[in-house]
């Protein structure tokens, strides 16, 4: 039994590196040239740029680079600028959002107004390459369905670091930027509103992450398992059915009774994917603002149990 | 019958691991096979195990139904039925039905000349769960440590469980998993996003070839792994976080014990004697 199970590319065809398709006129274009890297091409495309930057994806880089900057220098001050202990404590270092008696207002630099500052930045910045995922598309005339699976993700940052806070009148509410801060806020908001685990839209989320997982595995899994009939084509398997195609949907129907197909897999993708933070940020959002504990609500509802476990 | 339009050319027999010819046969779209009777077999036992287990306790209210594991005073020994051992029953009924959806879609790979790569999958989700109902409870020396069958009731064990550790998203390989399920969905979305996008152009526009694909990832990002890598990319990343997720809750209680919490696992890092070096801490 010596199954092809293609697991990695073991032939890589090595042709003039492709360009990409010409771009409509009033683009800029394109930066730098292709390179391949043998190792890349084992496990994927061995071909390495060129990019589309243009005016909006420079923006969008350089001020993502100031909010890095920002945060960065921000934690070296606070390890007096020694770059030893910065190694040594990157990890627990933070830059927070100001206190509560800020409210709304513009605190000092060193009391939050940093904060505020990297935010501002990094939301440019991310709305910036919103804006450029959406051209980008464009510009080639294809749909823009990256473009609004990146807006729901853009929509959780913002009710975590926007929208709630100003909601409740003060920044302090916000995440902080660091690596065990963020985890201690996301620890300290759960035990502050009566445990997460209550929210029945923090519930819808968790179940569109590992749905998505799921999804993926089980799509993933089964293109490489019909890849020796030319499954991985999906484009031309959606418009002109293969046996690749007709074998990945009897694989699923013959298992479980039901089966997608090579394009609507992609739609279950796309939802399951987007899904998860935009439930997660309706969670976020009722919490603080429309329900105090969800520990409280669940027991109003039927849903915890009464002594608090 | 209900097949698919090119379904009957793929109807044959043959490719069973068990069984011969014996089980090989469909029940309206679904195959049957060896392991089809034993996934039904384990599947509605358990089923009726838990409906009994639900019907002797507290409530029918379905959020609140709970299967619990013995106490821990039972150790590794079979529990009376009122007291977990329906839940060890269910556990049974559970991994056979698991085990044998597995191995009947090994029989259906074969059937249809596919490769192993979903049932290869999924072996990693059995993992998971039996790392949790079995694996950890017999190196912690009790069933009682694994988790409780019920919607609230595995939420709240979840919770307890975690703060057992102090903050549990301070477990290294926790924040391993949770990084490749975050990362998963990122690279699902942009995965259907991208074929959506080809398949659904702008209005007037003929659908688009993969060269399309490469060029709005080129221009994106600067780099396009390709039809065959992001599947390669989407099953590698799926499988890892799973992975990760049973490592990371099997090292909480046999390696690091009950009660520490997993924040003071980083001291190691911080107290290295290299830190020294550089003048006073």
């Amino acid at each position: 039994m010596s199954n092809y199970q293609n697991i990695f590319t073991q032939i890589q065809v090595r042709g003039p590196a492709e360009m990409g398709v010409e771009l409509p006129r009033g683009d800029f274009g394109r930066t730098g040239t292709a390179r391949f890297i043998h190792w890349l091409g084992r496990f994927g495309d061995a071909q390495v740029g060129p990019i589309y930057l243009g005016i909006l994806g420079t923006l969008s880089l350089v001020c993502g680079f100031i909010a890095f900057e920002i945060i960065g220098l921000h934690m070296l001050q606070q390890v007096h600028w020694n770059p030893q202990q910065f190694i040594r404590k990157l990890f627990y270092l933070s830059l927070d959002p100001p206190a509560e008696s800020y409210g709304l207002r513009i605190p000092p630099f060193n009391e939050g107004g940093a904060w505020l500052m990297a935010g501002f930045f990094l939301t440019l910045s991310v709305l910036l390459w919103w804006v450029r995922t959406y051209r980008r598309a464009r510009a080639l005339n294809m749909g823009t369905h990256v473009a609004w699976a990146f807006a729901a993700a853009i929509w959780l940052f913002l009710v975590l670091g926007f929208i709630r806070p100003v909601l409740l009148g003060h920044f302090s509410e916000a995440v902080p930027f660091g690596i065990f801060a963020h985890l201690d806020w996301t620890n300290n908001f759960s035990l502050n509103h009566g445990n997460l685990f209550y929210n029945p839209f923090h519930m819808l989320s968790i179940v569109f992450l590992y749905g998505s997982v799921l999804l993926f595995a089980m799509h993933a899994g089964t293109i490489m398992a019909v890849s020796r009939y030319g499954g991985e084509r999906e484009l031309e398997q959606v418009t002109d059915r293969g046996t690749a195609s007709e074998r990945a949907a009897l694989f699923w129907r013959w298992t479980m009774g039901f089966n997608a197909t090579m394009e609507s897999v992609h739609r279950w993708a796309w939802w399951f994917a987007v899904l998860c933070p935009l439930c997660g940020g309706i969670g976020i959002l009722l919490t603080g603002t429309a329900v105090d504990s969800w520990y409280d609500w669940g027991l109003k509802h039927g849903l915890a149990p009464a002594a608090y476990p | 019958m209900s097949m698919l339009s090119f379904e009957r050319k793929y109807r044959v027999s043959g490719g069973t691991l068990i069984g011969g010819s014996l089980f090989d046969f469909w029940i309206g779209p679904f195959y049957v096979g060896f392991f089809g009777l034993t996934a039904v077999f384990f599947a509605v036992l358990g089923t009726i195990m838990i409906i009994y287990g639900a019907s002797i306790g507290p409530t029918w209210n379905p959020w609140k139904i709970s299967i619990n594991p013995p106490d821990i005073k039972y150790g590794l020994q079979l529990a009376p039925l009122r007291e977990g051992g329906l839940w060890q029953i269910v556990t049974v009924c559970a991994i056979g039905a698991f085990v044998s959806w597995a191995l009947r879609q090994v029989e259906i790979c074969r059937k249809l000349g596919m490769g192993y790569h979903v049932p290869f999958a999924f072996s990693f989700a059995i993992l998971a769960y039996v790392t949790l109902v079995v694996f950890r409870p017999l190196a912690m020396g009790a069933w009682g440590y694994g988790f409780p069958y019920g919607i609230i009731s595995h939420l709240d064990w979840m919770s307890n469980t975690g703060y057992s550790f102090g903050n549990f998203m301070y477990n290294p390989v926790h924040m391993i998993a949770v990084t490749f399920f975050f990362t998963t969905v990122l690279a699902l979305a942009l995965h259907g996003s991208l074929i959506l996008s080809a398949v659904n152009p702008r209005p007037g526009e003929v659908v688009k070839t993969p060269e399309y694909e490469n060029t709005f990832f080129r221009d994106f990002i600067g780099y396009s792994i390709g039809t065959l890598g992001i599947h390669r990319l989407g099953l590698f990343l799926a499988v890892t976080a799973v992975f990760f997720a049973a490592i990371c809750i099997f090292i909480s209680g046999p390696f690091w014990a009950v009660g520490n919490p997993w924040s003071d696992w980083w001291n190691w890092y911080t107290q290295l004697p290299f830190w020294r070096t550089g003048g006073p801490v």
